[in-house]
């Protein structure tokens, strides 16, 4: 049986890890690589590696970065952040990431899924929404979450399944670094209308959250940072939890 | 030394990073006529069947001599259909053939939420005909805990044939493992699969080895 996957999110700037709340605030949270080795050997199922400031400072992912965390794990490694070529994306996928994650990039030039996915198959390209609620739907935000990209996230998700995008990233905005837990009705939202698989991202704060947006939510993967980071929750105990919970996880 | 077939399908980064890991001496071979001396053979390779049209000709050729000749080879993924006779991904390529059977579309089960495509972890289960289901066997297989977990991300998959020696379950059941004579294929990404992966590669180079 297909378990759900537990993702380890680093975002990194200046090669080093960091975390805000809301996509602010952001504070130091360790080296990728020593962070990596952890996940791993706690039984992280796989390892995103978000430039946070790559797309605001138009720079490329860190190579160095990526290389050092793939060095760490035989897992699948993502890696997203001012990708917005081919060019960018053969860079990373150089560097050793599995996957690319494109937001911004995505939604100016759509082309780019589809020209990824025929080079590197759909699997390997990971769409990343960052929405946030309105009074009906759920508005998707670009550029680091600065801009509204005026468009909806369910709809957007659509596209990008249809233009070759293999899996959603799907980042709540409301609940990034809060602890409140994953907004599962937006989650699910989104997971009901596209036939990829859906990461949820955003408000993970204990281990409830997960077997919530697991079942209410529809999610395929969770995906959190801060709480794995700091070490309040263990990768390992929050696998044997959800397997407690009746949730199919690699153990 | 083990010949790692570049044919532009993926990326062979994480395949080269697990190689120098375990230790293994490998290269890329330029040429087809490379294979000659090779210990053994991997065909990685991720994406559209499409994609091993180019290995015809005198790759093809190159591959299938070293077969003939008693080379150990593993399939790795599209690496692993391509060891077939064909797949419905792109009918008018046709697979190395030399195990029976052909590649199709897997269906999922949209009502059990079970997607296509199939990627994450699932488990290596003992195919029926195998005996006790718990048990594994194969010389790829060996020294794995009962039902291991391994990485997919794939939409096609291969018929369970008497070439099996593992197969997975999403909504139906299509061959994880299969293990003819010297021949070895994988659906899932070893270089991906954490400890297990890694087991199962090393089974790999112990079998060339051995050769």
């Amino acid at each position: 049986m297909l378990t759900k996957r537990i993702i380890a999110c680093m975002d990194v700037r200046d090669g080093q890890v960091v975390k805000g709340v809301q996509f602010q605030q952001l504070r130091h949270a360790g080296d990728p690589a020593e962070l990596a080795r952890r996940y791993n050997v706690e039984g992280i199922d796989e390892v995103v590696v978000l430039d946070i400031t790559a797309t605001i400072e138009t720079r490329q992912a860190l190579a160095r970065t990526i290389s050092a965390v793939a060095h760490e794990i035989f897992l699948p490694l993502t890696v997203g952040g001012g990708i917005r070529s081919e060019d960018d994306a053969a860079a990373v996928v150089d560097a050793g990431a599995d996957k690319v994650s494109l937001n911004t990039a995505a939604l100016r030039n759509p082309e780019l899924i589809t020209t990824l996915a025929r080079r590197y198959g759909s699997q390997a390209v990971i769409v990343a929404i960052d929405a946030k609620r309105r009074d009906a739907g759920f508005a998707v935000y670009v550029r680091s979450g600065t801009s509204d990209a005026a468009r909806d996230a369910v709809e957007w998700a659509r596209e990008a399944e249809s233009r070759g995008a293999g899996e959603i990233l799907l980042t709540s905005m409301d609940r990034d670094g809060t602890r409140a837990g994953f907004d599962c009705e937006m989650t699910a939202a989104v997971s009901n209308a596209v036939n990829i698989p859906v990461i949820a991202s955003g408000g993970a704060g204990g281990r409830e959250h997960f077997a919530e947006v697991f079942t209410r939510g529809c999610a395929d993967a969770a995906l959190a940072a801060s709480i794995f980071h700091y070490d309040d929750t263990r990768v390992s105990e929050l696998k044997r939890y959800l397997d407690t919970q009746g949730i199919p996880v690699r153990l | 030394m083990i010949a790692l077939i570049d044919y532009g399908a993926g990326n062979l980064t994480s395949v080269r990073k697990a190689l120098t890991a375990l230790g293994a001496e490998f290269t890329t071979p330029r040429s087809p006529e490379e294979l000659a001396q090779a210990s053994g053979v991997i065909v990685p390779g991720v994406g559209n069947f499409a994609a091993t049209a180019a290995l015809k000709g005198r790759w093809r050729e190159a591959i299938a001599n070293a077969v003939a000749a008693g080379t150990p080879l593993l399939g790795i993924c599209l690496g692993m259909q391509w060891l077939f006779e064909g797949s419905d991904e792109a009918p008018e390529v046709g697979g190395l053939g030399v195990l029976p059977g052909r590649v199709s579309r897997l269906h999922g089960n949209a009502e059990q939420r079970l997607k296509i495509p199939h990627v994450g972890w699932n488990a290596l289960d003992a195919p029926p005909a195998c005996g006790a289901p718990q048990t594994l066997k194969g010389r790829l297989l060996a020294g794995l805990s009962p039902q291991p977990y391994v990485y997919f991300t794939h939409s096609y998959g291969a018929p369970v044939t008497a070439d099996c020696t593992a197969s997975t379950t999403h909504a139906e059941s299509f061959a994880a493992v299969v293990e003819r004579g010297h021949v070895f294929g994988v659906q899932f990404h070893p270089e991906k699969s954490g400890d297990a992966g890694l087991q199962i590669l090393r089974n790999f180079l112990t079998v060339c080895q051995a050769c």
